[in-house]
């Protein structure tokens, strides 16, 4: 019985020291470990020189220009928010499908001087949502929720809403 | 020829047992026993819930309003992630049970259960980058969650290539046992990579402290599927398990005989 009480603190006082030093590493390199910057955090730390950075944030609405640009490739003028902040980002080429206004993206690029952002891949994230289309619809057209405006209500309203006895997609 | 399998008689090993200890199924011959009547339940149960839970999210469920039929690969990615991680812990408590208690099928099972958590890492892993490639825009990208997954992988091939590395397997368990120890410390890591620093992957959807953002036609099927692929991968192990039991007492009566033989000669 000793020698297995033994084995037990031996393994505890590792597993204690492990964990330890893996949450004193996590914290230490917190920065590295972030894929994307917010607008309010570029805006803080304003990132110099050619280092090409991640910005992320939701789209914010009416803010979505497209066009197509010299070169004849489409491009698009759009803002990246996070409530308290915004920046303005330019990218050509083609956006993924699940660009939208109000939608996550994440954007890597450079800063420019005028403190806009000149953006040469955009990402999509999408939230942790997910309804049948006649539950979104409903939810729109009941004034409930506008998906341009940002995340849709809290799940308890609608993840046991009826699809209106349809069977199936 | 390799040592003499520990695991060899149908009696208990080398302590008396408690009946209602995990010890009890430290004898070889019992275990045996006790899952050879349960496993052609489980193979059934097995075959059967997850046959409903993929007819179901597969062909019977909605699409979402934004990603469409895409969507349907959450019901193979997101039980492979569980199972991925849950498989994990799992490999931690054989371990545990191994190094602290000298537990023999504990070994045993940890050395069959680690290449089937490996398949669902990578099964995780590739239904995740073809569900990325649609939605994201990218089959892969070095965020925190992706990073921790495809750490855990390793570690799942780590250990299924450690603890067979040593022509002592009790040496290798025991190898294994604290790779398997010093690799948990990434589970934490994964399940809360989402929270801890912004990722390109999504947050939790199921596991939150509110409700689930998941509408329940879509999270049923998932509970199913989720369910379904658990049986089977326990299944699976269990069954591995069972093999690798009768396979060692194969080899200790051909050891036997040939030591016989020496003894006798024809």
């Amino acid at each position: 019985m000793t020698r297995k009480k033994r084995r037990l603190m031996v393994l505890l006082l590792a597993g204690l020291g492990l964990g330890t030093a893996t949450a004193l590493t996590l914290t230490a390199f917190q920065d590295n470990l972030v894929f994307f910057l917010s607008p309010s955090d570029v805006i803080a730390q304003r990132p110099t020189g050619d280092r090409a950075i991640r910005l992320g944030g939701l789209v914010e609405t009416g803010s979505v220009e497209r066009r197509t640009g010299a070169d004849g490739r489409p491009a698009a003028t759009f803002r990246i928010s996070d409530g308290p902040n915004a920046i303005s980002v330019t990218y050509a080429g083609v956006l993924p499908d699940l660009f939208r206004e109000g939608q996550g993206v994440v954007t890597l690029g450079r800063l420019l001087p005028d403190g806009s952002f000149r953006a040469t891949e955009v990402l999509a994230r999408h939230d942790e949502t997910y309804m049948p289309p006649e539950v979104a619809d409903a939810l729109r057209r009941s004034g409930h929720w506008n998906p341009s405006q940002g995340a849709a209500p809290p799940a308890e309203t609608w993840n046991t809403a009826p699809r209106n006895g349809r069977s199936g997609g | 020829m390799d040592h003499p399998p520990a695991l060899t008689t149908g009696t208990t090993p080398h302590r008396p047992a408690g009946p209602r200890t995990l010890h009890r199924f430290a004898n070889p011959g019992r275990f045996l026993r006790a899952t050879a009547r349960v496993m052609p339940f489980l193979w059934g149960a097995s075959i059967l819930v997850l046959g409903v839970g993929l007819a179901w999210g597969l062909w019977f469920s909605p699409p979402d309003w934004q990603q469409g039929e895409t969507v349907r690969i959450m019901y193979v990615h997101v039980p492979m992630a569980w199972l991925a991680m849950g498989g994990y812990t799992g490999l931690a408590v054989l371990s545990v049970m191994s190094l602290i208690w000298r537990h023999p099928l504990a070994d045993l099972t940890a050395r069959e259960l680690s290449p089937v958590g490996a398949a669902a890492t990578a099964l995780c892993l590739v239904t995740g980058s073809l569900w990325g490639k649609p939605m994201w825009g990218t089959w892969w990208v070095w965020d925190a969650r992706l990073t921790s997954v495809l750490v855990l992988f390793f570690l799942w091939l780590g250990h299924a290539a450690l603890v067979r590395a040593f022509d002592d397997a009790e040496r290798g368990a025991r190898a294994g046992a604290i790779l398997a120890l010093v690799g948990i410390v990434n589970v934490p890591i994964v399940k809360f990579s989402v929270d801890w620093w912004n990722t390109l992957h999504q947050p939790a959807s199921v596991t939150r402290l509110d409700a689930p953002g998941m509408h329940v036609d879509i999270l049923y099927p998932l509970l199913t599927c989720a369910l379904g692929f658990t049986l089977l991968f326990g299944t699976v192990v269990l069954a591995r398990t069972r093999a690798a039991v009768m396979e060692r007492r194969v080899r200790a009566l051909q050891f036997a005989r040939a030591r016989r033989e020496d003894a006798v000669p024809a």
